[in-house]
């Protein structure tokens, strides 16, 4: 009976002490993880004059927050990638002379359909699409 | 008058501090001595850096500013307008690497003498807690300025922990304060690096100084038997003052090596970080990284049914669990040690650090 008793007590003084605690942490654990900031969701971009864009070169262009890699290869061809590493995360660039798509961090390299050639990325960079609009080119999300 | 006054705050002071136990405590603490003694210096070079690093690093946030905006000018500022900015943040960064550097002497000289052996496994893993926090203090402290070079490696670092399996996108999002490297990430790093890093480091550095206080320095198997054999004790020098003054002038050395490095070698900044340039050719992360990032270059895209970067982050997180464990593989039933397997697997990982570090350098 007198260990019984004991037994419940020990229950209620544990139980309320785990449920105290919890009620601290669940709080800050929340407050911990980042709010999803509503980013205006931008389907295209305007990029700059097609005059800034000589033909074999590529330049990293701003989609909302996200860098996309825009490649003019001859007057009338345009490429654009997600600028993003498919590996981690790196900004990668083009390289004229050997005209490919490479990420300096480790060596990946991919084509101009954005397909891996080789090096550790594991996916093909996201393609966008590019027009010509009174001189302007825009970047737009493929559909 | 002055001694007799000297003498009674003394008294005064050792009724309410009871400091004689200390001094009697002092006076009688010995540490072994023998062939291995140099390698125990180490320890104490690291707590010397780290010290080192409080001081250095509380000097330069009377400057810096946690802020993408501002970051790198302020960096800037202290090194080129702030009296002796330059050399005060030299020694931070370079204090940095040598204590990374001695804390992995440290670590492997324990590993090679066999001081991990029981009843010292608690020192150990407490030992190799504070290896992750300086790691964890190098990370954090390296994107601070908001240079290219610091702006990539944390984009690398941050979705390495990304590709952890289950935990991964969350420890992400938590570690970038959102999902890109961004100013919320900046603040973030900066609140690791002078708050929350040093906080933690702190206890566990007490309870593994106390640790070793309890426990004291371990003598090496080898020169055990040795003394055995010849029917001896191990010989032991007193704490105060033979040790301690050793100790110190390890110390001194380690300052005057470090003066050198930080007056003729000053830290560079570099250029300041841009979200929107692509990664320059040649970067690569600090020398104590290069191991695994060179790892991660070689690992195919995919392997089996794996993503290249994910069996990366899996081998190098039970690699590290199985070195965490190491005084417990390495005791047989009956107590005796696997000194062979022990200093193998030391050897093993010694090269492949040396070996991949010196590929991830040059190639
Ligand atoms: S981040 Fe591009 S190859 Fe690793």
């Amino acid at each position: 009976m007198e260990s019984s008793r004991r037994g419940i007590v020990y229950w209620l003084l544990g139980g309320g002490l785990i449920g105290s605690l919890a009620s601290f942490l669940y709080p800050v654990l929340r407050y911990i993880r980042p709010p999803e900031v509503a980013q205006a969701a931008v389907s295209e971009a305007e990029v700059g004059a097609v005059n800034q864009f000589p033909v074999n070169s590529g330049k990293v262009v701003r989609f909302g927050s996200k860098p996309v890699l825009l490649i003019r290869l001859a007057s009338d061809d345009w490429r654009a990638f997600s600028a993003t590493c498919t590996h981690l995360a790196c900004i990668v660039q083009y390289q004229p002379e050997r005209q490919r798509i490479w990420c300096a961090c480790h060596n990946g390299v991919y084509d101009l359909n954005g397909r891996v050639i080789s090096g550790p990325p594991p996916r093909p960079l996201e393609p966008f699409d590019v027009h010509l609009r009174d001189g302007e080119v825009i970047v737009s999300k493929r559909a | 008058m002055a001694p007799a006054v000297i003498a009674k705050i003394r008294w005064w002071l050792e009724d309410r501090l009871g400091l004689e136990t200390v001094k009697e405590f002092l006076a009688h603490k010995s540490v072994p001595r023998h062939s291995a003694t140099m390698w125990y210096y180490f320890g104490g070079i690291t707590l010397f850096l780290f010290g080192i690093q409080v001081t250095t690093g509380i000097l330069l946030l009377l400057y810096y500013r946690p802020s993408p905006n501002e970051a790198y000018e302020s960096v800037q500022f202290i090194m080129t307008q702030v009296d002796f900015g330059w050399l005060i943040r030299s020694i931070h960064s370079w204090a940095a690497n040598l204590m990374i550097l001695t804390a992995f002497i440290h670590m492997f000289s324990v590993v090679f003498l066999h001081a991990y052996r029981a009843p010292r496994e608690l020192t150990w893993l407490t030992g190799i807690v504070l290896l992750g926090l300086a790691l964890g203090f190098g990370f954090s402290g390296y994107l601070l300025p908001w240079n290219t070079i610091s702006y990539f490696a944390t984009r690398v670092g941050t979705d390495i922990a990304a590709v952890v399996p289950l935990i991964g996108p969350p420890l992400a999002r938590f570690l970038r304060g959102g999902s890109d490297i961004s100013g919320g990430t900046l603040t973030r790093f900066f609140g690791f690096h002078v708050a929350v890093l040093p906080g933690i480091t702190t206890l566990v550095l007490l309870l593994h100084l106390a640790l070793v206080q309890k426990w004291n320095i371990s003598v090496p198997p080898k020169v055990e038997e040795e003394y055995q054999r010849k029917g001896q004790e191990v010989p032991r020098i007193p704490f105060v003052p033979d040790f301690v003054l050793r100790e110190l002038m390890a110390w001194y050395i380690t300052l005057a090596i470090l003066g050198v490095l930080a007056a003729l070698f000053p830290w560079e900044l570099g250029q300041k970080a841009d979200p929107f340039a692509p990664a320059p050719a040649g970067i690569r992360p600090e020398w104590y990284f290069l191991a695994p990032f060179y790892t991660l270059k070689l690992i195919p895209s995919h392997v089996w049914f794996l993503e290249g970067e994910v069996l990366g982050v899996i081998c190098f997180g039970l690699l590290a669990a199985a070195w965490a464990c190491l005084p417990f593989w390495a005791s047989r039933r009956d107590g005796t040690i696997r000194t062979r397997l022990v200093t193998g697997a030391g050897v093993l990982l010694v090269s492949y650090l040396a070996v991949f570090s010196a590929l991830g350098y040059w190639r």
